[in-house]
């Protein structure tokens, strides 16, 4: 079976997305020297006015996709760090996230905003090292952040189809990742729909990410000891309540880990909506960056502010006690 | 210029080797410009740098040791090794840091400028450095406007080497950038950024009408980096400068020139020297001790923050 990665998976939805429809353009920094890998080569096929490279100029060209996709472009805007999410934070969720509903309906906001290289660049310190995905689902922008290369194609295709703003993150430490996968088998996943990677029955870990490769793994390692259910959500905003509902339910045991910071973030949600509705038989475990966390540069103390599946097994045996 | 040359290419062979973590943004090329502009500086004048840092930073004054020790992520570094090469720093002299985030710089200098004019010290200068890319930050025009507007002492020095990674300087910027800087009320003009004395002289006399209160200056350095963006520039399979482009530009090389104004003699006592504090840095940094894990979160926050249940 052929092997697919994770970078040339997204690329491949680009590639697809960009034939099916060509309103689908693609906008940002270096891009059509594809200098992060993931616009590699459209350049070339579609041209540099359908590949654009912008001016270091993220404010006005994210709110100049929120234009364009008004006046019915698709674009898909592409950010070198995940941490430009600060400086564009108006445009996406002050003007993207509320046109549709403060036009009562008039206009909708097709646009997919991408960042590669999501989370710790080992050494790349504090400015660069950021995951901010929690950020988005708090403001109510759909967001993906795919844990395999199929995952990553067929969100990504979901996205870029969808008439809202959608956020893809392609965490660092899965990039390098890849699947075996047939090209038939790729298709669109839809947003809102988690993965049961692992059943299980004693107990319920939700994954955002690169750690869902962590927790299959710290999952096989405790097999002897514990039935490790690993669920996926796939899109941190919507939450596939339905599918971690039934899961939660069943072993009444819960787990989360999630690269973002511990207050208000992503596990935070899901650990408050777990105790409120899906009658749990022991306190929840969340695992997380702490409060405030700014990653240092040196990479023992970049690694000791990261949830890892050590934690991870820690925690399990916890909520097993 | 010698030190932060080799500095840098110290710095390249130890990222290569994977001691320096992270890679580094060499400055190799530019170094006519830190060194011309900090010529004019005085210890209490303030700077702000880039993502390509590390020649600013010695040039204003940073112990090369303990700016190595950094980059080895030591506790004995500029930053207790919590920055690194982009955030390296030493506020004691001014120096209030690198920066990862393009034009991030420019409206902390113009910050740092009001600063001195609200304590009486308006003969201290803010210099802020950045690249041509930062010239769409909209920031960096809105920092413009600011320090026009009050007529601060701050020398806006913009490194025009190119490329902002990829993209050539005419596909980013629209017009140029003397004129944009004057447009907004800013003292402006281009020098031969390759020309050590070139840039001091226009960098003497910017910093000498900041100080006496004839308002803010804007410097284009035009220069060129000698190798990739970044140290993983080649493995990311771009090709956006032609071999004769790089070539040429070596033949600009602003340390051939400035030693072709030397006498051999003491070309040669530079050399020596700088290759005894590189050894020394060398030895200080790869001596140093890292930090204990358990301080990761350690200077996260000035005052104090309560600690959580269960932490
Ligand atoms: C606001 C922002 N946008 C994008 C980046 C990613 N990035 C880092 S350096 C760089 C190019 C900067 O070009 P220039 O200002 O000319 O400086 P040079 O690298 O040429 O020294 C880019 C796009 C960033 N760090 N910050
Ligand atoms: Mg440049």
């Amino acid at each position: 079976m052929p092997s697919l990665s994770y970078v040339a998976a997204v690329n491949r939805a680009l590639r697809d997305e960009m034939a099916r429809d060509e309103r689908v353009c693609v906008l940002g920094e270096d891009v059509s020297q594809g200098i992060t890998g993931l616009t590699k080569g459209l350049a070339a096929v579609y041209g540099t006015d359908r590949v654009v490279d912008m001016p270091l100029s993220e404010q006005a060209f994210t709110s100049l996709a929120t234009g364009a996709a008004i006046a019915g472009q698709r674009p898909v805007v592409e950010f070198q760090i995940p941490s430009l999410l600060y400086l564009v934070f108006e445009q996406i969720a002050n003007q993207a996230h509320k046109f549709s509903l403060m036009t009562g309906g008039q206009a909708a906001v097709p646009v997919t905003y991408l960042f590669p290289g999501s989370g710790s660049r080992s050494g790349m310190a504090g400015q660069h090292s950021d995951h901010p995905y929690s950020l988005l689902a708090h403001v109510g922008i759909k967001t993906a952040v795919p844990s395999t290369p199929s995952d990553a194609y067929g969100l990504l295709l979901s996205a870029i189809r969808e008439p809202d703003p959608v956020a893809v993150f392609a965490p660092t430490l899965l990039m390098g990742a890849s699947e075996e996968i047939d090209d038939d088998d790729l298709e669109a996943v839809p947003l809102g729909s988690a993965r049961v990677c692992r059943e299980g029955t004693d107990v319920t870990v939700v994954a955002v990410g690169h750690l869902v490769p962590v927790a299959l793994q710290v999952a096989e390692g405790m097999a002897g000891e514990a039935s490790v259910e690993v669920i996926d959500p796939r899109t941190v905003y919507p939450v596939d309540w339905e599918t971690l509902g039934k899961s939660i339910t069943r072993t009444g045991r819960l787990v989360v880990i999630d690269d973002s910071n511990r207050m208000c973030g992503f596990g935070a949600e899901i650990v408050a909506t777990a105790v409120e509705e899906f009658g749990l038989t022991v306190p929840p475990v969340r695992l997380s960056r702490p409060d405030g966390a700014v990653i240092p540069y040196a990479l023992n103390l970049d690694h000791a502010l990261l949830p890892d599946g050590r934690g991870l097994a820690g925690a399990i045996r916890a909520v097993l006690r | 210029m010698r030190l932060i040359r080799e500095f840098e290419e110290h710095c390249l062979e130890k990222a290569l080797a994977g001691t320096i973590v992270g890679g580094i943004h060499p400055y190799i090329g530019q170094e006519a410009v830190a060194v011309g502009v900090s010529a004019c500086l005085r210890a209490d004048d303030v700077i702000t740098s880039t993502h390509r840092g590390h020649g600013h930073v010695l040039a204003k004054g940073a112990d090369p040791a303990r700016a190595l020790a950094e980059l080895y992520g030591a506790s004995t570094g500029l930053n207790r090794g919590r920055g690194g090469s982009m955030h390296a720093a030493d506020v004691s002299l001014g120096i209030y840091g690198a920066n990862g985030i393009v034009g991030a710089g420019a409206p902390i200098a113009v910050g740092a400028a009001w600063a001195a004019r609200r304590a009486g010290r308006d003969d201290r200068v803010a210099v802020a450095f950045f690249g041509d890319g930062a010239l769409s930050q909209g920031v960096v025009l809105e920092a413009f406007n600011m320090a026009a507007l009050w007529s601060l002492p701050v020398l806006f020095v913009c490194e025009n080497n190119g490329y902002a990674t990829s993209l050539p300087v005419d596909r980013g910027l629209a017009g140029d950038p003397v004129t944009r800087a004057a447009g907004f009320g800013l003292t402006a003009e281009a020098v031969d950024g390759m020309d050590v004395e070139a840039v001091a002289e226009a960098a003497g006399r910017a910093v000498d009408a900041c100080r006496a209160g004839a308002g803010p200056h804007f410097l284009e350095c035009a220069t060129y980096r000698f190798h990739g963006h970044h140290t993983v520039e080649h493995l990311m399979g771009t090709k956006y400068r032609d071999d004769d482009e790089v070539a040429g530009a070596w033949s600009r090389d602003p340390l051939t020139r400035q030693r072709d104004r030397l006498t051999p003699e003491a070309a040669a006592e530079v050399d020596t020297e700088i290759a005894v504090l590189i050894a020394e840095a060398e030895a200080f940094a790869s001596s140093s001790p890292g930090s204990d894990p358990g301080d990761a979160l350690d200077y996260l926050y000035a005052g104090l923050v309560p600690a959580r249940p269960g932490a």
